[in-house]
């Protein structure tokens, strides 16, 4: 099979600012997103996402105006999330140069806004994110609720039907992110990753927890994601794409060299 | 200096952005016009037809605007004309999306659906076909300075058959043989979205500003 497993380096933006918190304390300065995007589209980046963190309403135009540079220089596919609650807030991102938007907690809160959405501007800009933590206990079958609030609400609604019920409303792709594991360093949860990738016909990109060049390859080859997300291992020079790209080509994965 | 012009034909349909935002990148001494207007993209030196959504919607505002006669004007005028996603796919005859909706029928063959029951080596393949695949060239001047068998970025759930192999420019595969570029004289169209796959997508761009419409 020719098409490849794309690596998709996040952007959480404060501000203004890229950051990466350690499960959402002790938030570090990564730098400005415009230069951030372009280093990492000249290491073969194959999309990137933008994340606006920023909890005011006055961080909007900022964040515009972001998206806006980043489309000018970097041409690979923009995803861009947090705060989209409106189809203005869409097609405002879309104007601005986004590709993709990214539907998390507006989708929790009306179900429906999916649907309108990828109606008015077709399924294939439409992601939901889903935070997925596991809740069943150890000795039960596992089982994955969603969360919302940076993971301090839970839902009580099931992660796995959730993003099935996601597709059908049409969503286009599937952003996971599995909360324990968010920032502490420890891979992808691997059990709800592949849950949701046998469950749903969209792509799944895998996100949380990424530490090392073995949890992404782990992602793709255990978790059955299609694309695999990370922040923190770029951010800090730990590692380039490249590299991620090369560990994961050298494990018989497709990859985009 | 003189400045030509590249007319990028807005029809109401999706993002015209990122590939607005592409071909200026790319255009030294063109310029870029967004527009539905017959007689800018008649005076346009080259024209491109995008495109993202269904096409039974696409169809019915390229027929509101008379955007198919412009295109075949454009056609017939030997003007470098590119489409791009669901701008090649309003090209071919008929697409089977929406129930079957007839096409502007510049090329002959289908538009067809990947299915949900598609595999590869006993895996399933996720529809729609999103990222980067491989094209395989078939020589035309729009290929200069990309390598064979280079990636392209693809967003889409359905693909086209031609129906004259002669025609097909570019091949791609996914879990079926497609066609991924398609051209005929001045028309050159493509399934990838050029303006999102990076320096494959940009020479190519550049390419089409640059090509004088003669296969």
């Amino acid at each position: 099979m020719a098409l490849a497993k794309r690596i998709i380096p996040c952007l959480d933006v404060d501000k203004g600012r890229v950051v990466k918190g350690v499960q959402f304390l002790d938030i570090r300065d990564a730098g400005d997103p415009v230069e951030v995007a372009k280093r990492y589209d000249v290491q073969g980046a194959d999309e990137i996402t933008f994340l606006d963190i920023t909890a005011s309403h006055e961080g909007r135009d900022t964040t515009i105006h972001m998206v806006e540079a980043i489309a000018e220089q970097v041409f690979i596919p923009l995803t861009v999330g947090g705060g989209i609650r409106s189809v203005d807030d869409i097609r405002n991102m879309l104007n601005a140069g986004a590709d993709k938007v990214s539907i998390n907690s507006a989708a929790v809160k009306d179900p429906e806004f999916v649907k309108r959405a990828a109606d008015k501007f077709g399924s294939q800009c439409i992601v939901v994110a889903i935070d997925a933590k596991k809740v069943s206990l150890s000795g039960e079958p596992e089982r994955w609720e969603i969360f919302t609030h940076g993971g301090r609400n839970r839902t009580g609604i099931d992660a796995v039907d959730w993003a099935r019920k996601m597709t059908q409303y049409g969503a286009g792709e599937i952003l996971l992110t599995s909360m324990d594991n968010d920032g502490v360093k420890r891979g992808f949860d691997l059990g709800v990753t592949r849950a949701i990738s046998d469950a749903v016909h969209v792509p799944v990109i895998a996100s949380g927890g990424v530490g090392n060049l073995q949890h992404l390859a782990d992602g793709v080859l255990q978790g059955k994601a299609d694309a695999v997300l990370a922040a923190s291992i770029f951010h800090f020079g730990e590692y380039t794409v490249q590299q991620a790209k090369e560990y994961m080509a050298a494990q018989g994965i497709e990859m985009r060299l | 200096m003189t400045s030509k012009v590249c007319a990028l034909i807005d029809y109401g349909m999706g993002n015209l952005h990122s590939a607005g935002k592409a071909l200026e990148h790319v255009s030294e001494n063109t310029k870029v016009v967004i527009t539905a207007d017959p007689k800018v993209i008649l005076a346009a030196d080259h024209v491109v037809l995008p495109g993202v959504g269904a096409i039974r919607d696409c169809m019915a505002e390229i027929k509101r605007l008379g955007i198919d006669e412009v295109v075949a004007e454009v056609a017939g005028k030997q003007k470098p004309l590119l489409g791009i996603c669901v701008g090649m796919q309003a090209m071919m005859e008929h697409s089977e999306e929406n129930g079957g909706v007839p096409c502007m029928n510049m090329f002959g063959g289908e538009v067809k659906f990947f299915g949900d029951d598609l595999f590869e080596n006993g895996e399933k393949l996720k529809v729609p076909h999103m990222g980067w695949n491989k094209v395989e060239q078939v020589a035309h001047p729009m290929w200069h300075n990309i390598a064979d068998n280079s990636r392209f970025y693809f967003v889409h759930s359905y693909y086209i058959q031609a129906k004259n192999p002669a025609q097909v420019k570019g091949r791609g595969h996914y879990g079926v043989d497609f066609a991924a570029a398609i051209g005929q004289g001045n028309i050159f169209a493509v399934q990838f979205h050029p303006e999102k796959s990076a320096a494959a997508g940009l020479q190519l761009l550049q390419n089409f500003l640059n090509w004088d419409g003669q296969a």
